[in-house]
């Protein structure tokens, strides 16, 4: 398959910057593929699973919120946070999830904590669904 | 050297000492600090430039839509963010910043969200309507705090509370140089390239305003983050060389202090030979 540019920039630095084959994410209204000659587009990034097909090897991420932008065959992926499945740490993400779980079950918790402990949530989810695909 | 006591110039290099020892320590802290800082602002400055690009492009070659973070409203009231510093003791860090965002403020309808306690100080003494005072402690704002202040701003952006949003942080341009900044983050207004005719052909997913409203919050949020990490390095790095100067300062005053007490010892103590031969 024809390779094209792919750049993934975190705030934590530079995930990737090379030639890939496809990327497929999770956008805010469904996963979306790109392929080399994709169309200028832009979109809104949701939580979930990032598959980027490079030098024909499938690798998988967990890539939260942000925006993706393909403007004159140049993809740029701007996740707010962005992990390869071999660099999350499962037992980690299964603590933060029965934390969370806890907060959410606490009758007393305010609305605020609510709010957090689902966002961490979905989050812990993403990433435990993930971190296993290694 | 006479009227000037060895003793008493003993115990003011004796102080002296002690206060080098105090600003060669807090030298050393910030030269640590400064490196952990400089390789965050190294790491975020691909997301910071990448980001910045995207939404420019998509503002210069838009043409079907219009949408409020788009559109200049005569800015009647105006949201301003200012990152400063926590504590003191870092040369014009503070000062350099302070005074440059308040000669732009002065006089206009203005709400301050300061970031860091110098700030919120200096803007409490002007009595200057302030946001929120959650975000006092520079050192403490996380990534996720930058992300909810975005939001913030954006909804009060939208709902009419503000007509612009500007920011001003320091730039860390080099160890040796900072410079303080603004910079407008909403609205984001096209600029006048020569490339104007082109069409837009971009396709937004699922639509163009949603597509802004999600992208614009983050957008504001990931600029305020890597705002936050050029003012922090450069806080730093301001530190550090305000109290390199101060060290070497005070060697010099040690160095000059020294050669006054020997001189005084010196002559004391020709004095009292002088004496002794006199008397004999």
């Amino acid at each position: 398959m024809t390779p094209f540019q792919l750049k993934i920039v975190t705030p934590d630095g530079l995930a990737f910057d090379g030639q890939a084959e496809e990327l497929i994410v999770r956008t805010t209204s469904g996963d979306l593929g790109i392929l080399a000659g994709h169309m200028d587009c832009v979109a809104p990034l949701g939580m979930g699973r990032a598959t980027i097909v490079i030098a024909g090897k499938k690798r998988y991420a967990a890539c939260i919120g942000g925006m993706l932008s393909v403007i004159g065959g140049h993809v740029n992926l701007v996740p707010t946070t962005f992990e390869w499945a071999e660099d999350i740490d499962v037992k980690r993400a299964e603590a933060s999830y029965d934390r969370a779980k806890q907060t959410l079950e606490n009758k007393q918790s305010t609305d605020t904590e609510i709010r957090l402990a689902e966002a961490r949530l979905k989050r812990a989810l993403v990433r435990k669904s993930i971190g296993v695909m290694k | 050297m006479a009227g000037v006591s060895s003793k008493e110039i003993k115990n003011r290099i004796r102080s002296m000492e002690s206060t080098r020892q105090i600003t060669k320590a807090m030298e050393m802290v910030a030269a640590s600090k400064l490196r952990r800082a400089q390789s965050q602002v190294l790491s975020s400055r691909p997301y910071f430039e990448t980001l910045h690009a995207a939404i420019n492009e998509i503002v210069d070659t838009n043409r079907d839509f219009s949408s409020p973070y788009l559109t200049a409203r005569p800015a009647k009231r105006i949201a301003y963010v200012v990152i400063a510093g926590d504590r003191g003791l870092a040369g014009g860090y503070n000062s350099n910043i302070l005074k440059l965002c308040y000669s732009e403020l002065e006089g206009k309808e203005v709400a301050v969200l300061p970031i860091g306690k110098k700030a919120a100080d200096f803007f409490r003494g002007k009595d200057i309507p302030m946001l929120t005072e959650n975000y006092c402690e520079a050192e403490k704002v996380s990534v996720g705090d930058c992300f909810s202040i975005a939001k913030t701003l954006c909804k009060a952006y939208l709902a009419g509370e503000y007509d612009e949003i500007r920011i001003g942080y320091t730039n860390f341009v080099s160890v040796l140089e900072q410079t303080p900044a603004t910079l407008r983050m909403l609205p984001l207004l096209r600029q006048d390239t020569g490339k104007d005719a082109r069409a837009s052909d971009i396709l937004y997913e699922p639509d163009s305003e949603q597509v802004f409203d999600a992208i614009i919050p983050e957008y504001v949020g990931g600029i305020l983050y890597g705002a936050l990490c050029e003012s922090r390095a450069a806080e730093q790095a301001a530190r550090r060389s305000a109290m390199d100067s101060a060290t070497s300062n005070a060697d010099d005053l040690i160095a000059d202090l020294s050669l006054k007490f020997n001189r005084a010892r010196q002559a004391a103590i020709t004095q009292e030979i002088t004496e002794i031969v006199a008397g004999s």
